[in-house]
């Protein structure tokens, strides 16, 4: 029965994005909490290119750079830019409602529990990695993952420019089989673009080559500290709350054995 | 039905062990509820060390009780030179002249109670019932003393505290004003809270 | 007898003369009778009462850092979270603490149904048992709603317009609800108050009342024989035991500890639940112009839920939302009257027809089938399947007056069996 339940409650939503109704699939994404240097690096990002619009003010500095291992002096010289702000400050910002309204469309939202409400990483991973180039968009902008955006990519610059493209896939054949050329052997193959990419597990982007400081992978690794420090900030006593775990668990198995024990005393009177 | 006492011993044994590991259990269980109540990190950054700029205090003048450290009211005092020669004076009239009771941080226990002699930095609370004393640096007889020489005055019950916030005798406060933890950063900056890091 | 022991008995003399506590020690504990063949399912009473225990201990402790208020609640979470000292503990110790509240009571239900305790003459225990279970969902209803974040908020519109669905007196009862034209920060005041202090208050008397007239009548047992039927020559049931210790130290210790190392698994590592427990729009704050993209309630309250959408159509010149409420609060409560539909003269699904375990099985099923619904998008074949179980759920009851008196039933013996 309790095996059951919990079955039921493991479950995990499915990993689809939800901006509107494109379906594009996210991709894994296996952070690692103690790594605190990479940490370090994604709070260095997020400050200095986030944080102008997204808040994390349920969050204090305070707590960051205890947890990150980051010193007083270094935590307030090179990640809080606001003279007002003290360490014990929450990670807040001073844009306007209304100017944020007048910008974007929407004011930013708070980015301390996005990745608890985005249920995981793996949404933001991917949405920062599938911006790409489209002009009928206020900010040139446009997302595989939520359609319409009203952010910028504050990025570009270290990624490069995406552009959506058609791209030449093998033809498939109705039993599923790739069709080749009959005496070659080699692949035949069918212009797609889009949705259609997207069903072969094709990415429908193609990054302009060195229109980026960083390369794939450096962008991809950025995004990947950026990614582990949101989630980090989701819930800081995550790895705490883990710890304690393992030592209640252990605690109660021991103390299982004398209630065994002491039960048994009773319970075979019974019988 | 009858109580079989074959294994007298042991379910003792096993009563006394599992209500052993028991109460451990229950200590453990007691953390985070009694561990809750301490002042957590909302608390601890309002308590955080506070930097004041000094540089503009004129002789005679007090800075305070604003920016309050803790919650608690600061007076930063920049003593004249005439406050600072009359000092020590009257000593036969305080309570307690050398600061033995702990009111103050080591490098505040001297005859002018302070890391620089003319900057006093006091908690602006009176230690008999906490109300906030007056500031009286006029060396001029006074309706509560004759022999007026500089201090404080609490208006609540006619409590006494010299240029130096020492307490005199014969009042209702029984110690010397408290002296925060201080230190000065560079010449203009006085940072109240903490001692400073690099002498400790 | 040795000194110390001189000076107890003293002191526990003064104390009686005063206040009977030893007697109801005894008449309670030590010399209350229950039966010697109680198994798994009836350890979930106890475990209830470990998880109020839980519930009310956190909670208060909670209620000492939250604001209550639509401005600051959501922040207060976060505090809660993060500044207080193990206050991240205490939350989910709460949290989880509302799941397994449920969980154990549906199974301490289940087994009323299995054993027919709620026959003559526990109809009363079976009364109380269930206005603890309806305060106990609307406990859940209302704390939900405290932190304030946007699933609170859209679960907080969804059931109070269900009161809008009220024939003629609908829309102001719902705004006599809320307080205000839609759900607000006034509905959060009220509910706060609702759920600290009213409710829990009726718990406590309920389960006191509850546990008072069970013991007045005995516990069933698996067998739904009666033990008071067989005495010793003092009086006392031959297939009874005294309840302390044999009972609470030979099975309810090492069951509570059991429970607290499952609830330790889920409250440690799975504290979300995988977006089951702690549900994922509620990361972020009530926003009245953004709904959730699937407004689900909370695991526990699926299978009602579920109940409530299956009604679709209307009927009799009443809408569906109104149909969907009598459904609903019709499947919540009609188990009350279970001990007058249940015809049968034997308590046990044990030595009861091949009827009875046929219905029940199917319950069970449909009942685990409308909470799997409850989370999903509704669409037509779903919908359908919805249906299909609340007949079923509905079935269950309302055929058992029949089937109950039909069936074939086996022979109750008068002792116990040994195993």
């Amino acid at each position: 029965m309790r095996g059951l339940v919990l079955s039921f409650l493991l479950l995990s939503s499915h990993l689809y994005g939800a901006g509107s109704s494109s379906p594009y699939p996210l991709d894994d994404v296996f952070l690692d909490l103690t790594d605190k240097e990479s940490l370090q690096r994604g709070a260095r990002t997020f400050v200095n290119y986030c944080m102008g619009c997204h808040e994390m003010k349920y969050q204090r500095f305070q707590r960051v750079a205890e947890d990150l291992d980051i010193p007083e002096e270094a935590m307030m010289s090179n990640l809080v830019f606001d003279p007002t702000k003290k360490l014990g400050s929450h990670m807040s910002n001073s844009m306007s409602v209304s100017n944020a309204k007048q910008w974007f469309g929407n004011v930013p939202p708070d980015l301390t529990l996005y990745t608890k409400l985005k249920g995981g990483p793996e949404y933001f991973y991917t949405y920062m990695r599938v911006f790409y180039e489209d002009s009928t968009r206020p900010f040139g902008v446009n997302n595989l993952l939520y359609e319409n955006v009203g952010m910028p990519h504050p990025l570009v610059h270290l990624q490069g420019i995406q552009k959506k493209v058609c791209k030449d896939v093998p033809r498939i054949a109705k039993n599923g089989g790739e069709m080749r050329e009959a005496i070659t052997g080699r692949p035949l193959l069918e212009n797609k673009c889009g949705d259609e990419l997207v069903k072969r597990g094709v990415s429908p982007l193609e990054l302009v080559e060195n229109s980026g400081e960083l390369s794939k992978e450096g962008y991809d690794s950025l995004i990947y500290d950026l990614t582990n420090f949101l989630y980090y900030s989701g819930d800081p006593s995550r790895l705490e709350r883990q710890r304690i775990g393992g030592f209640v668990l252990l605690f109660l198995a021991f103390f299982y054995v004398f209630a065994w024990l002491l039960g048994r005393e009773y319970t075979k009177e019974i019988h | 039905m009858e109580e079989k006492n074959l294994d007298g011993g042991r379910r003792k044994f096993l009563l006394g062990a599992t209500a052993v590991v028991g109460t451990a259990g229950v200590a453990g269980l007691a953390t985070p509820f009694v561990g809750s109540w301490q002042p957590g990190a909302k608390a601890l950054a309002a308590g955080a060390p506070v930097k004041i700029d000094i540089s503009k205090l004129v002789e005679g003048e007090m800075l305070g009780p604003i920016p309050a450290w803790r919650d608690k009211p600061i007076f930063v005092i920049k003593r004249s030179p005439d406050l600072l020669e009359r000092l020590n004076s009257r000593n036969d009239r305080l309570a307690d002249p050398d600061s033995e009771r702990i009111q103050q941080p080591e490098y505040a226990k001297n005859g002018t109670r302070s890391i620089k002699p003319e900057i006093l930095v006091l908690v602006g609370l009176c230690t008999h019932l906490s109300c906030a004393p007056k500031f009286r640096p006029k060396i001029q007889p006074e309706q509560f003393d004759q022999d007026w020489i500089g201090g404080f005055f609490c208006p609540c019950h006619g409590s006494k505290f010299d240029m130096a916030g020492r307490v005199y005798a014969g009042v209702p406060a029984p110690s010397n004003l408290e002296v925060p933890p201080h230190y000065y950063e560079d010449e203009s900056i006085l940072v109240i809270g903490e001692d400073d890091k690099e002498k400790v | 007898m040795s000194g110390l022991q001189h000076s107890v008995k003293n002191m526990m003399n003064w104390i009686d003369a005063r206040l009977p506590v030893t007697e109801t020690y005894e008449k309670h504990m030590s010399k209350y009778y229950a039966p010697k063949n109680t198994n798994f399912w009836y350890l979930m009473g106890v475990l209830a009462t470990v998880v109020l225990v839980n519930q009310l201990l956190t909670g208060i402790w909670l209620t000492m850092s939250y604001i209550p208020t639509a401005e600051g609640a959501f922040a207060s979470i976060e505090y809660i979270m993060r500044d207080v000292n193990y206050g991240w503990m205490l939350r989910y110790m709460h949290s989880t603490g509302a799941s397994a509240f449920f969980l154990v009571v549906y199974l301490h239900m289940f087994r009323g149904l299995m054993y027919g305790s709620y026959q003559k003459p526990r109809e009363l225990i079976w009364i109380l048992g269930m206005l603890i279970f309806v305060a106990l969902m609307a406990e859940g209803f209302l704390g939900y709603l405290l932190p304030w974040g946007n699933m609170s908020f859209w679960a907080g519109q969804v059931i109070v317009s269900l009161a809008g669905a009220v024939p003629i007196v609908g829309d102001s009862l719902a705004t006599w609800v809320r307080g205000d034209f839609n759900i607000s920060g006034i509905t959060l005041n009220r509910f706060f108050a609702l759920h600290v202090v009213l409710v829990p208050m009726m718990l406590l008397v309920l389960v006191f009342l509850h546990i008072v007239a069970l013991h007045e009548v005995g516990s069933n047992n698996p067998d739904g024989i009666d033990i008071k039927k067989n005495l010793d020559d003092k009086g006392k049931p031959l297939d009874g035991i005294p309840f302390h210790p044999y009972l609470t130290l030979g099975h309810d210790l090492p069951a509570i500890v059991a429970f607290c190392f499952l609830f330790a698994i889920v409250m440690f590592y799975f504290p979300d639940g995988g977006g089951y427990l702690i549900e994922a729009p509620n990361y972020e704050r009530a926003n009245p112009l953004k709904t959730p993209d699937l407004i689900a309630p909370v695991w526990y309250y699926t299978p009602f839920y579920s109940m409530l959408r299956a009604a679709t159509f209307p009927f009799l010149g009443l809408d569906a939302k109104f149909w969907g409420l009598v459904v609903m609060g019709g499947a919540i409560v009609l188990p009350a009257v279970l001990p007058w539909l249940d015809r049968s003269k034997v308590k046990s699904i044990r030595y009861k027809g091949m009827a009875s375990k046929s219905f029940l099985a199917i319950f069970v099923i449909a009942f685990f089938v409308l909470g799997y619904l409850g989370v999903q998008h509704p669409t037509p074949l779903k919908t359908f399947l919805a249906q299909i179980c609340t007949a079923i759920y509905f079935a269950y009851f309302l055929l058992m007056p029949w089937y109950t008196s039909v069936e074939a039933t086996k022979p109750v013996p008068e002792r116990i069996p040994i195993k």
